[in-house]
Order: C-alpha cells, then structure tokens, then sequence
C-alpha cells in the first residue's frame, strides 16, 4: 500500500528538483523549515523525530535541501516529511506538510482490529502497523 | 378582501403616514447626523427602500427605533429611564448607487442593548419587529461591525483552522469532502459504503447532508455506525486520518445531545448541524462541542430563504459573523463556479470574514466594516454544490488553502466508480497546489496543469473528459453596489 499523508502522496515520487522548489516556496513565505523522519507512520503519530531545530530565518532553500539529503542518508529505512511552520499570531502552526522520502520497501500497512461490544453492536478498533512487530530501527528493511 | 384599502398610502406629507406618528422616530432622537460612533457600538449598514414618499431620513430613523426602543407612539414610561443610551441611532444615510429608490443607513446601537455571549438576543433586535414595518417597502441587513467588547462574551469556534489541521494532520491544501447521495433512501449499509469508498479513494471527508436525519429507510443510529466502520476502514487502506460528518440535527435538544454523544462514543472527530436548527440550538450544540472536542461542521440550510435577495433580508456576511461568534468549525460560503447562488466578489468576501483576524472595509466584495476579530478563532469556509475537478485551478485561485472544497455529484458521478472520483480530486488538486507553489500562474495555466496531471492518472483524464462542459453561468441575484474600476 501507499501511505498518503502529505499534501503529495498522490502524485509520483517528487524528483529533488521538485523537493527543492517546494521548499523554496516554504522560505519564499517567510516560515521556518523542519524534517522530520519515523519508522512507525502511524496515521495518529503526531511526533516524528526532529532532524535537528526547525530552521528559522532562512534565506538559501539549498541549505535545507542540504539537510534533507544528509537526513536521508542518515535514515534510509524511514519516511521523512518536510513541513514548512508559521509562527505568526493566529497561526502558530504547520502550513505546509509532505512526504518527501520512503523507504525503498513494499509498504506493508496496517491490522485493523476489530472487538464487537456487547453494547449494541459497537465495535472498538485498533490500528496497528504490520512493522511494529519489529523494534524501532530494524524496520522497512528486506528480509 | 378589499386590496386597495389594506395597501398604505405613504405619499405627502399630510398623509396617513405622517398622521399615524412615523415622522416623529426622527424627532424622537432616532437619527443624529452628528452622532459619533463609540468603539463599543455595535454598527449596522441597512439597504432600506423607503415606501413611495417617506423621506429616507425618516425612514432609517424608523429601522433604527424600531430595532431598539420605539414603538408606534410615544409613551409616558420613557421618561423612566435614561433613554438616550438605549436608543439606537441613525447616524449616516446616504443613497445607494445606480439604484434611486434605495438608500444605505448606518445604524449605532449601545453595548448595554444586547445579552452577553447571545446571538438569538443580537438578531432579535437587529432582524426582529423591524424588517416587517410597513414606513419600508423593503429592508435588507448589509453588514454589521461588531465590538470587541461584545465579541468577547463569545467562544467562537471550538477548534479553528489551524487546531483542526493539527487534528486531521493536514496542511497546505485545501481539504475534500463529499456529500454522500443520493441524499435520501439509501440504507445505513450502503450509504456506508459510499463514505469508504470516497474516502478510501482519497478524500479526506464525508459528509451527511443537510436533510439526512433520522428517517425511517435508515435511522441515525445505524447511519453512525456504519459509518464509522467506513471512516476506520478508509484510514486502515490509507494510513491517513479521515472522518465523516455526522448530522445530528434532531427534533428536540435531548436528542440532539443524544446524537451527539454516540458520535463521540464509536470514534467520531466532527459532528454536523443545519442551520435550520436556530440559533440557540446551534450555540448549545458548539458548547457541547468546546467540552467534547468534536469539529462541528454547520451546514447553512435555509438561509438562502432570506439572504438571497438583494432588496431584503439578512446578506450572507452578517449570518458569517454571527456564525464565527456562535461557534462553528466549518461553514458552508458558496463556490462561486459551483451550481449555488454567489458572486465571486461577494463569495470571497465570506472568507475573508471567516477567515482573518483583522478585517478591512473592501466594498467590492462587499465588506462596508473594519472587523478586528479579537482573537476569535478562524471558520473554515466550506465550497459545496455544482463542482468538478477541471475547475480545481479557480477553485484554489479564488480560495486559496484554507478551504473544505466538497465533490458530490463531481465524487460519485465519476464513470469510473467512487473511489476513482474522489481519485482524481486529489490528484488534480495536489497537481494544482504543486504548480501555484513552484510559482506557475494556475488561473492561465490551470487546464494544461490538470491535462499534464491526468497523463500519470486516468481517472483525472476521464473526470475532465466527463465534466469539461459542465458550468453554471447564471446572473447572481445579489451583487456588490460597488465595481472595480480597472486601472492601467
């Protein structure tokens, strides 16, 4: 399966070129630059691990794409975002927000459990990532 | 019945009008040029079309008595208070351009006249007595500032834009939904069915429509659960988060909170209402909401009933602002390409309103008030009714990201099956925010970035095959009185 968090999971794979301009558009708007990187994509894993501070006051896009490319080298076994944050008032927020790299492993997916309540036919569900049987950093790599 | 006899006769001076005592709102403090606005007024901008020979001084003297103090006569009683503050006053009239017959009043009210944090007194006043008296022919409600010092009895929205985005973990991009349909007769199961598939296919909402409740083909309990099966099967297939507004519009407040209280019990992250509920009922539902941490989505069922006409009723921007006070996540405010009712101009203006924190007068879209918001949370602006994925470039031209756009017919219709159609929804928008933010110009460029998009996606190219035709191009009933003179 493909995982389709971010804003462009539904379009091929961006190229670096493609990378490199959508970050251009995050420092162009004036919000600060973060990569992030997990091996346990989880729909409600909020907190991914911090590739370094989100990078503040930027002027050179090439220099976050430095670190994009050092982080995948670091962790080619991960998914890792790009994420552009807005610290102006009312906003304090993420604004942009994609998968820019997967591991190069079929993408197994996730057990959806299901537990039937005696309390008229409620069920309880549990989503759970079929890599979570393996530790943490011995994931989404081949057998 | 004798039509002529029951008509008013308002022309000259020493006519009914004059003799029954309308005359007198203007000599009883109701208008005063010379009023300056205090920055805890409340201010109203009302289109008033004065009966055949009423002054319009007169007449706006009247709407401004008759949505505070006055009555038809004068009373004894009045000498028992200090009336002056509680008088509403009539500081401006001026004529509506290209439009003889109508005339703009601006209206002051005082801090005191209007409850605390209550939306049902605020429109009692302002929409009450008043839009039915007979010294106007006809009274439309254009704008309203409301004070800081009022907005702060309010909550507003539970979440806002940015919180709900943290909650379903997008950003930068507007967000889909899809009204399931047909909108009625579908049973629980397969209504589910097409919640899941249009979510499984890549959207990120469903929703119940206005007039799904509780019928007896599908009953809402039903509804709920399998939806929700739909909703935790579509984030398993997908690994993204999805939801489905619930309606849990109901007869009496009990059930109401009874609804409610399932969605949040089986999972549920957003809850729906219409509009037809009430004021009252809504506001009590968003508290609800604050305590419970559900979105709750407000679908604007009814209120074309009176904000559509241009010559009288509530314009669309002043109900915006009661929304945003009241409390609502979403809220349906037009497409503007789409098959409803809505001038662009005008249609952006609503998001402007629902969206900003600081709000400047722009009267080509409309917007006759500076509004600083105070802090009250942004509303997501909600494009529903009559759109498809080949106008994904105007769409997020004239909306930009922060937006709910929602793909009925333009979901389910797809030749190729649900998940196809809510396929290429995603595709051609996610093509489409790619390309405005490598710099491209989506307004010029937008077909050729949706025919280069649909090359790597064939449910894209058979959307934009199926509905390339497909626009509204009606007259819109309500329009700015103001254009953009262009320049050079």
């Amino acid at each position: 399966m493909r995982i389709t968090q971010g804003t462009f999971s539904y379009l091929p794979d961006l190229t670096d070129e493609q990378i490199e301009r959508q970050i251009a558009y995050i420092v162009h708007q004036g919000w600060a630059v973060s990569i992030e990187y997990t091996d346990d994509p989880h729909p409600y894993n909020v907190y991914w691990s911090m590739w370094g501070l989100p990078m503040f006051d930027l002027e050179d896009p090439a220099a976050a794409m430095y670190e994009f490319k050092k982080c995948r080298e670091a962790f080619p076994h991960c998914y890792i975002k790009i994420n552009g944050y807005d610290p102006s008032p009312m906003w304090q927020a993420q604004r942009v927000s994609f998968i820019a790299y997967r591991p190069p492993v079929e993408e197994l997916g996730f057990r959806l459990r299901r537990i039937l309540w005696s309390d008229g036919r409620i069920q309880k569900y549990g989503l759970e990532p079929y890599v979570e049987d393996l530790p943490p950093g011995r994931r989404y790599r081949n057998p | 019945m004798d039509l002529k006899s029951s008509t008013p006769q308002y022309a000259g001076t020493d006519s009914r009008y004059a003799r029954a005592g309308v005359k007198e709102y203007r000599e009883m403090g109701y208008y005063d040029p010379h009023y300056e606005p205090k920055d805890t007024d409340t201010l109203a901008l009302f289109r008033v079309t004065p009966q055949p020979g009423v002054d319009p001084e007169e007449a706006a003297a009247a709407v401004a008595g008759e949505s505070s103090t006055a009555t038809w006569t004068v009373v004894w009683t009045d000498r028992l208070t200090y009336l002056d503050r509680y008088r509403a006053k009539c500081y401006r009239v001026e004529p509506v351009p290209g439009n003889p017959e109508q005339y703009f009043a601006w209206i002051a009210y005082d801090l005191a006249l209007f409850e605390e944090g209550s939306i049902a007194n605020l429109a009692s006043s302002i929409i009450g007595n008043v839009f039915g008296f007979k010294a106007v022919r006809a009274l439309r409600l254009e704008d309203m500032r409301i004070p800081v010092a009022y907005l702060k009895t309010f909550k507003g929205a539970p979440h806002g834009i940015p919180v709900e985005r943290d909650l379903l973990n997008k950003y930068g991009r507007p967000l889909l939904g899809c009204t399931v349909k047909p909108k009625l007769g579908l049973s629980g199961r397969n209504y589910g069915r097409v919640v899941f598939e249009a979510l499984a296919g890549g959207l990120d909402f469903t929703k119940d429509d206005e007039n799904i409740n509780s019928q007896p083909f599908m009953r809402w309990r039903d509804r709920f659960l399998y939806s929700m099966e739909a909703v935790i099967k579509a984030e398993q297939v997908t690994g993204e988060r999805k939801g489905h507004y619930m309606n849990v519009t109901a007869p009496t407040m009990e059930e109401v909170y009874k609804r409610a209280e399932f969605a949040k019990q089986i999972g549920s992250v957003i809850i729906m209402a219409d509009l037809t509920m009430g004021y009252t009922a809504l506001q009590s539902l968003s508290n609800w909401c604050h305590d419970n941490g559900m979105i709750l989505h407000l679908h604007r069922a009814s209120h074309a009933t009176f904000t559509r006409q241009k010559n009288h009723g509530v314009s669309f921007r002043v109900l915006a602002k009661w929304m945003r006070m009241l409390g609502v996540d979403h809220i349906h405010a037009g497409t503007a390409v789409g098959k409803l009712e809505g001038d662009p101009n005008l249609v952006q203006g609503y998001y402007t309103i629902l969206r900003e924190q600081h709000v400047r007068p722009d009267p080509v879209k409309g917007i006759y008030f500076e509004q600083d918001w105070a802090y009250l949370p942004a509303v997501f602006p909600v494009a529903s009714g009559g759109i498809h994925a080949g106008q994904m470039h105007l769409l997020l031209d004239l909306f930009g990201d922060d937006v709910v756009l929602q793909f009925g017919g333009g979901t389910i219709g797809h030749p190729m099956g649900i998940q196809a159609g809510a396929a290429a929804n995603r595709v051609a928008l996610e093509a489409m925010v790619l390309a405005r933010n490598e710099g491209r110009d989506i307004r010029r460029e937008g077909p050729e970035i949706l025919r280069q998009a649909a090359r790597h996606c064939k449910e894209l190219a058979a959307a934009l095959e199926v509905w390339k035709d497909v626009t509204f191009e009606y007259t819109p009933t309500d329009t700015p009185d103001v254009l953009a003179t262009v320049t050079l």
